[in-house]
């Protein structure tokens, strides 16, 4: 094609530097990259996926099925067509290799927004605008979206009018996806939810199937009519090949811009029954359809076709919205409604010319007429799925694929569902078309991502005092979305050393950790004891006014699911906290029951656990530390026994709670003041302590200290079939009132002795530690399949008995008191003796310092 | 080109939690000790009274204590002093709207919106109380203070947005 001197919506001031397959060519502002190839006489621009043919420019918009290409510069993208993609200054592109390839991490700038209107209009059309220009007078909130590159009229300021923006997909309740092209290399995706949708989304034309249709230069007649009048594209010599007076009136445009055009009409009997061409178009053999071996031979360099016209109607099928065979005009059109969606204009059907349907020319071999130009079906490959006796429309999409490319099929369902009809004898109203779905065309998973990338991908949650802990060289651990510290190596310790060092402080001096995680709920209302006790496995109407108290929950099918420290602060009203990881569930699960089985009772949760900041202050000196603080506050035994609390006041100003609660087995307490004074509180402990050599421990230390007293971590030592007897914890377990799980306690599999038991290991050689989650055997010499008779759930080295130690749940653990277990791994088989889950301190003397 | 808008931290305002049946006697002291009604319109506030829920409302910045809530509750109901648990930021400037368009799902046009409106809602998946502020175009977000730095980065990395 020649590009002519004048005409078009061209820049011709401007030249742009456009770069093709390593090759300049000529762009204008107002080009598309298909039109500049076009005008550079480059017709070949990609390879079949399949038979590796070669394929030219079909179309002039988004049903293009063959013209897909890699852009390089200046956005990397591997599967575009070249009808979309506008000519910018810098533009490298290439024909696709393949699947194409991306340039690595896409770290433009794309964002996502959320946005409400009353209306919706999709396409930039007459009928689109009418629509948009009608909502904006009524005082409604529009969107306007056209895939065009504009630019719209502006609206008023409740209108978002958007051009270079494609809706891709459509969903329940008027929700609609949109990507704006911001720029030549950035995109925002708009999330719009719509009160009334309006689809002014158009037709677009449908190709004719015959011997060699793919070759480059055929081309769509409404396309070669775009290229003249917007692109100022002519071609010298041209067959027009149509089925309605749309393709005539191509011709005569064509002809007036000085082509020399010949008209093959169908509606005349006469078609092109091969076209004809090493690499690209040479010429068209035409004959009346009746007799095609009698064919004529016409020279050309493009053959325009038109088969008909087909209602954009994606977004209307993404709906399940319903469509019908209309004959006249020979496509599908929309049937039945989409709750608050209107179709206008075209996309209705309207104005579209009859057609005399002309499905398969005869008279050219059938392996060379394509269906399906994306996915390379032919007809042969249509015959062959009808001949393997595939009856359905969806059945033949899938045994073909045809429909089913990245062009999602614009150009070819209809075709292959009328010729499909054709070969089964049936009429294409019959046969249907098959399913759309989104998204209309390809978005990168970077575009769907948006903002939500690095940093800003999912919150990092961390405590007041944190920057503390950072300062002081914590190595943190993830614990849900909580940075917790997890250890503080000292210069030249490693993670070991630290830890023996932060448990040896904890047990012969005083250390602290930020323990502001846990769950906190406040439980209020004088059905409060009543509710805990139908919750908690043990009981709570007993628990006097000032007292606390361990509690442990459960499922309903009695596995262990939380626990922590209940505190009954009023009469009326309890404090209980959760672990960290369990937080939301717990109150959840609270809440659940609150609401759906007990309503009658008078109890109100509320989550407080961002209210309080809690530090956790342990070992025999913490007396001292926190006498040293609280000074108001008498901390000797008699006066404030373990599991009670003190109320008291901190910096004279923020309220204070000092609870005697221990999860390491020695004298220690809690502390909580309100979020905002947490930071102070660690300083002003820390300070107390200092004389005191105190130490700050993480999680790691905690757990250990726990494990050596053999107090459980739910979710650790637990993971959802572990109940609270299997834990050894039938002390916690009430057996004269009802609790949630309580029955499940009795069903047979719950009851029988075999189960796996929460049991201590210690390895033969004192200083090996075995790994967590390792499988235990009894005989390491049994040949395989080897029975496993349970896991080691928590493995440690510890400071206070100057050896290694685990915990296991092992199967009927508990009779097996005193016996080896072997546990294999990949350094060998370790063998572990079976003990009592208690290490350290077993009669509980250290409790009270 | 970045949007109009500003940013502010405000700290933790007094907050107060109260969970009370809104035709019970006890929802009438209340009100007599607030002298003002508790908003029963859902998504509504009233007298930096916000409502959360049919039995449930967040009393913001009122001179008032958790014990001379629970004193006039008398046992109904109940009150939780919350100041703590959750801090202000303030998105205001004629881009404020835009701003929240980037990382919340509601609906924030001024005629759905608009002023004593308040609404429970995600922001950058956290959740948050949302509130209009006054009759210009400003929000204020309640977060939770472990939160609250995920929810700044997002509100500034919006502010940023180049158009």
């Amino acid at each position: 094609m020649r590009r002519l001197a004048d005409g078009g919506r061209l820049d011709r001031s401007t030249t742009l530097a456009v770069t093709w397959d390593g090759r300049e060519i000529e762009a204008h502002p107002g080009d598309t990259l298909a039109s500049a190839l076009l005008a550079a006489g480059i017709t070949e621009v990609a390879r079949s996926t399949v038979h590796g043919r070669p394929r030219g420019i079909v179309s002039a918009g988004a049903e293009e099925p063959c013209a897909y290409v890699q852009v390089d510069a200046p956005r990397s993208e591997p599967l575009v067509a070249a009808t979309l993609v506008e000519a910018v200054d810098g533009l490298v592109a290439a024909p696709l290799a393949g699947f194409g390839r991306l340039a690595g991490d896409d770290l433009e700038r794309h964002d996502r927004r959320h946005h409400h209107c009353d209306v919706l209009v999709v396409g930039g059309g007459t009928a689109g605008a009418a629509e948009a220009r009608r909502a904006a007078a009524a005082g409604l909130r529009v969107v306007w979206a056209e895939r065009d590159t504009g630019p719209l009229p502006d609206l008023g300021d409740d209108a978002l009018c958007l051009s270079r923006t494609t809706a891709v997909g459509s969903y329940d309740d008027n929700l609609v996806m949109l990507v704006e092209r911001v720029s030549s290399t950035r995109r925002r995706m708009w999330q719009v939810r719509a009160g009334e949708v309006v689809l002014a989304t158009g037709a677009h034309e449908r190709p004719l199937v015959f011997a060699g249709n793919d070759l480059p230069g055929v081309m769509l007649a409404g396309a070669a009519r775009t290229y003249l009048e917007r692109f100022a594209l002519v071609p010298e010599r041209a067959v027009v090949f149509t089925t309605n007076d749309a393709g005539t009136e191509t011709a005569e445009a064509l002809r007036a811009a000085g082509a020399a055009v010949t008209l093959v009409d169908a509606r005349a009997g006469h078609a092109v029954v091969a076209a004809e061409g090493e690499g690209r178009l040479r010429s068209v053999l035409v004959a009346p359809i009746a007799t095609p071996a009698d064919a004529e031979r016409v020279e050309c360099e493009l053959l325009a076709v038109s088969g008909g016209f087909e209602p954009v109607l994606d977004l209307h099928r993404h709906r399940r919205g319903g469509v019908r065979w209309d004959a006249p005009r020979a496509c599908f059109v929309p049937h039945g409604t989409v709750r608050n969606q209107r179709i206008v204009g075209t996309a209705m059907g309207d104005g579209l010319p009859t057609v005399a349907a002309l499905w398969l020319v005869p008279g050219g071999e059938e392996r060379h007429a394509y269906v399906d130009l994306q996915r390379d079906v032919t007809v042969t490959d249509l015959r062959r799925a009808v001949g393997a006796g595939l009856e359905s429309i969806e059945h033949v999409k899938r045994y073909t694929l045809v429909g089913t490319g990245v062009d999602q099929g614009r150009t070819a369902k209809t075709n292959a569902a009328a010729i499909a009809a054709g070969l089964l004898g049936r009429e294409i109203a019959e046969i249907g078309t098959s399913t759309t779905r989104p998204p209309v065309e390809p978005v990168s998973f970077a575009v769907l991502a948006g903002r939500a990338r690095g940093p800003r991908f999912e919150p990092v949650r961390t405590t007041p005092i944190h920057a503390w802990h950072v300062n002081h060289g914590a190595v943190f651990e993830d614990v849900g979305q909580w940075k917790r510290p997890w250890y503080y190596p000292q210069p030249g310790e490693d993670m070991d050393a630290a830890v023996l060092r932060e448990c040896a402080a904890a047990r012969t001096g005083v250390a602290m950790m930020d323990a502001s995680t846990l769950g906190k709920i406040d439980i209020q209302g004088p059905d409060s004891a009543e509710f805990l006790n139908r919750l908690y496995t043990n009981s709570y109407d007993t628990l006097r006014v000032g007292r606390c108290r361990y509690g442990l929950l459960c499922r309903a099918d009695g596995m262990v699911f939380d626990d922590g420290v209940v505190t009954r602060v009023a009469e009326d009203r309890f404090f209980a906290t959760t672990t960290t990881g369990g937080a939301a569930a717990v109150l959840d699960w609270m809440e659940e029951w609150l609401q759906t089985e007990w309503p009658e009772l008078r109890v109100h949760l509320t989550s407080v656990t961002e209210q309080w900041q809690t530090v956790a202050v342990v070992g025999p000196r913490s007396r001292d530390l926190l006498s040293s603080a609280f000074g108001a506050i008498d901390f000797s035994n008699e006066a404030f026994p373990f599991m009670t609390f003190r109320d008291t006041t901190f910096h004279k100003r923020f309220p204070a709670r000092v609870s005697r609660v221990s999860f390491s087995g020695e004298l220690a307490y809690e502390v909580s003041v309100p979020s905002d004074a947490g930071r102070l509180l660690w300083l002003g402990l820390w300070k107390a302590g200092e004389p005191l050599g105190v130490t700050a421990y993480g999680t790691e230390t905690m757990h250990v200290l726990r494990a050596e007293k053999g107090f459980v971590i739910v979710g650790q030592d637990t993971d959802g079939t572990v109940t609270p007897i299997d834990l050894g914890m039938d002390w916690i377990v009430s057996k004269t009132k009802p609790f949630v799980g309580r029955r499940s306690l009795t069903r047979p599999d719950t009851a029988r002795p075999d189960r796996k038991q929460l049991v201590g290991l210690l390895p033969d050689d004192p200083s090996v530690r075995l790994d967590e989650g390792a499988q235990l055997v009894l005989d390491p010499e049994q040949a395989p399949p080897v029975t496993m008779i349970g896991h080691v759930t928590s493995s440690y080295r510890s400071a206070a008995l100057g050896r290694t130690f685990a915990l296991a749940l092992v199967r009927s653990g508990r009779e097996r008191l005193g016996e080896p277990v072997y546990s294999p791994g990949a350094d060998g088989i370790t063998a572990a003796r079976v003990v009592e889950p208690v290490f350290y301190d077993a009669e509980g003397l250290r409790r009270d310092g | 080109m970045t949007v109009e808008a500003t940013l502010a931290d405000r700290g933790h305002p007094r907050q107060l939690g109260l969970r009370v049946h809104p035709s019970s006697d006890a929802a009438g002291r209340v009100e007599l000790l607030l002298g003002s009604r508790l908003p029963t319109e859902p998504n509504t506030v009233a007298g930096g009274v916000l409502w959360l829920g049919p039995d449930e409302w967040l009393i913001v910045d009122r001179e008032l204590t958790e014990t001379q809530l629970l004193g006039a509750l008398a046992g109904e109901g109940a009150a939780v002093e919350l100041s703590a648990n959750r801090l202000a930021l303030h998105v205001s400037g004629p881009g404020a709207r835009d701003v929240l368009g980037s990382c919340c799902p509601l609906d924030l046009h001024p005629r759905v919106f608009g002023a004593g409106r308040c609404a429970q809602t995600l922001v950058a998946g956290v959740a948050v109380i949302l509130e209009r502020t006054g009759d210009g175009p400003g929000f204020r977000l309640l977060v939770r203070p472990s939160f609250a730095a995920h929810v700044r980065a997002w509100l500034i990395d919006a502010i940023e947005e180049p158009g």
